[in-house]
């Protein structure tokens, strides 16, 4: 702040705030720099239109787009976070969850909604990557087994958008053994011959990527996503050498054969009830008017 | 093998060497000496007594960490006979940060599989310092899947400072090999047995490590991270790493407390590396006690209660 600010009537600064609100009606797109009406991006699922880079999607708006209008009913909705091992590091983890509570609108970095996929009925749940970086504890970790134990009481399928950093460190342990808790939860689907579709999105890497993300009976990455075990800033430390063009992007899992496919956002829906219609024996879906 | 000291075992380390000194001397001298001697050795063992009493979580790391722990084969070869290695995935290579085979405790068919590190360089290159790549995980499902074909009980030996973040780590699904051990050991017919013996670090020491019960050794250390990964993202300073290793609870005593840890295994004096048979001794009698009743349990309620310890992980409210 410059002393001419310092000593400016607080009034004038506080106008100049007001008047950087209209500035998010216009976006621009981080691949092409195309300047972008909000709106539109909004309508096209946060696809770029003109050169048609996945850009983040908020968890809730992720759902709400992907079920059929107005067929949703949120699961688990009430489920809140604890702070087991009174953590604090630069910051009290309570704190930090009240920060993310504020900022997201949402209890925690998971939400689950069961609905209809073109008429059919689905579980599906998403990640919240603006909470704590997506991480999964105790209560991503509870709100997804309670998805698949939904899923089995009324045998209906799964589906999980994944966008996680990994395992939240501020539940320590707990938090490393949701990866246990998860998978064993898709054991149970599995055994029950209930299909998992998992769609990985960036970023999906550490303990969400090496548990329910990558055990999808179909699993998919959106366009070039960040997918992968370890980080690759913590790679490049270790091995000290380049990495590989488009290393851990999605297409760089399809050839080596941890993707079954790479689907554009604005294609999921119809993909994934075909797939979905085609595992549990149903006729094919509807023509949409 | 001279004893190796940590920092904060100095004044043990002195004390030791003055004894060294006088017994050195002692050849020749007289019963003097070997009074003063015997007086010493008295004081370090109080001395290491009060140390070791009142370790910090990062020491008990370095502890958990030691170059003279025992490893996963050290306790294979003091506990278990008619030792058989078997190697390979059968997919793609054998990965030595992870052994396995079969066994016999007491008499009775087992399956070992463990972490393992190597005791100098050229061992520890050769073992990837105990950080597995995806064929060590599939390696050790395939032997899983086995030991549960012929009905033998799985005992796996966790330490590691975690699965290896290499390039053909992630070409080869490293995550996809993780995930899919938690996913098939959730309901393996077979007992499962974990024993923490150093380090069990993230996923890569979960990925052998669902369980029906967990044990710890003393000094051994169990997190999410290793302290200073934590240390480095939250603080933004790997040298916080004593402060992260502290809030993240990742002894032995302490997840016990929190309930996750069902047993841990008292170490001598000094940790386990100043007398690996009695720590070899003890891991045994914990194991036999362990098995016999997980094998008593018929297997469908072992799964079920299997299921049951999965599904009540976590803290939370509603």
């Amino acid at each position: 702040m410059s002393w001419f600010e310092r000593i400016r009537p607080s009034r004038i600064k506080t106008e100049r705030r007001t008047r950087s609100v209209p500035e998010g009606l216009w976006t621009k797109c981080p691949a092409c720099d195309a300047v972008l009406y909000r709106a539109e991006i909004e309508r096209n699922l946060h696809v770029c239109p003109k050169c048609s880079h996945h850009m983040r999607i908020n968890g809730r708006e992720r759902l709400l787009k992907f079920f059929d209008p107005g067929s949703t009913t949120e699961l688990a909705a009430k489920i809140e976070p604890e702070d087991p091992l009174k953590f604090k590091d630069t910051k009290r983890y309570r704190d930090r969850l009240v920060q993310s509570q504020k900022q997201t609108g949402e209890r925690d970095a998971l939400i689950v909604m069961s609905g209809k996929l073109v008429e059919l009925p689905v579980v599906a749940c998403a990640f919240e990557f603006r909470f704590l970086g997506g991480s999964m504890g105790s209560v991503v970790g509870e709100k997804f087994t309670r998805a698949a134990d939904h899923c089995l009481e009324h045998r209906t399928s799964l589906v999980c958008f994944s966008a996680s950093g990994g395992a939240r460190m501020q539940e320590a342990l707990y938090s490393l053994l949701q990866m246990a808790k998860t998978s064993a939860a898709l054991k149970r689907m599995s055994e029950a011959r209930l299909p998992y579709i998992s769609v990985m999105t960036d970023p999906t890497t550490g303990g969400v990527s090496a548990s329910l993300a990558m055990l999808g009976d179909v699993n998919i990455g959106e366009p070039k996503a960040l997918i992968g075990f370890a980080g690759p800033r913590v790679i490049q430390q270790t091995v000290r050498e380049t990495l590989p063009e488009g290393f851990q992007r999605s297409e760089f899992l399809l050839d080596h054969g941890a993707l079954d496919m790479i689907v554009d956002r604005r294609e999921m829906r119809d993909r994934i009830g075909s797939m979905l219609r085609i595992m549990t024996g149903k006729e094919p879906a509807p023509a949409q008017g | 093998m001279a004893m190796n000291f940590l920092e904060f075992e100095q004044p043990i380390a002195e004390l030791e060497a003055k004894i060294e000194e006088l017994k050195f001397l002692g050849s020749d001298a007289g019963a003097k000496i070997t009074d003063e001697v015997k007086k010493l050795q008295s004081k370090s063992r109080a001395l290491t007594t009060s140390i070791f009493s009142n370790l910090t979580p990062w020491q008990i790391t370095q502890l958990a960490r030691h170059p003279q722990r025992p490893y996963a084969l050290d306790y294979v070869s003091m506990i278990f006979s008619d030792w058989n290695e078997l190697h390979g995935d059968r997919m793609y290579g054998d990965d030595l940060a992870i052994i396995g085979g079969l066994a016999r405790l007491e008499g009775m068919p087992v399956m070992v599989i463990g972490h393992q590190k190597g005791r100098d360089t050229k061992e520890r290159v050769r073992r990837n310092y105990g950080m597995p790549k995806p064929e060590g995980y599939r390696k050790a499902l395939r032997l899983m899947k086995m030991a549960e074909r012929f009905r033998l009980p799985i005992v796996t030996l966790i330490d590691t400072p975690g699965a290896y973040p290499g390039i053909g780590s992630e070409e080869r699904g490293q995550s996809e090999a993780i995930a899919r051990n938690l996913f098939e050991m959730s309901n393996l017919a077979a007992p499962i047995l974990s024993i923490v013996i150093g380090e069990g670090g993230s996923g890569g020491a979960l990925a052998i490590g669902v369980c029906d019960r967990l044990v710890m050794l003393q000094f051994s250390v169990y997190s999410v991270i290793s302290p200073e990964g934590c240390a480095s993202i939250l603080w933004k300073s790997a040298d916080k790493k004593e402060i992260a290793a502290d809030a993240m609870s990742i002894t032995a005593d302490r997840l016990s407390k929190l309930g996750l840890v069902d047993e841990i295994i008292k170490e001598p004096l000094g940790a386990a590396h100043r007398d690996p048979q009695a720590t070899a001794d003890a891991l045994k009698a914990s194991i036999i006690k362990n098995l016999a009743e997980l094998c008593a349990q018929p297997i469908t309620s072992l799964l079920d209660n299997r299921q049951k310890r999965l599904s009540s992980f976590g803290v939370f409210r509603e």
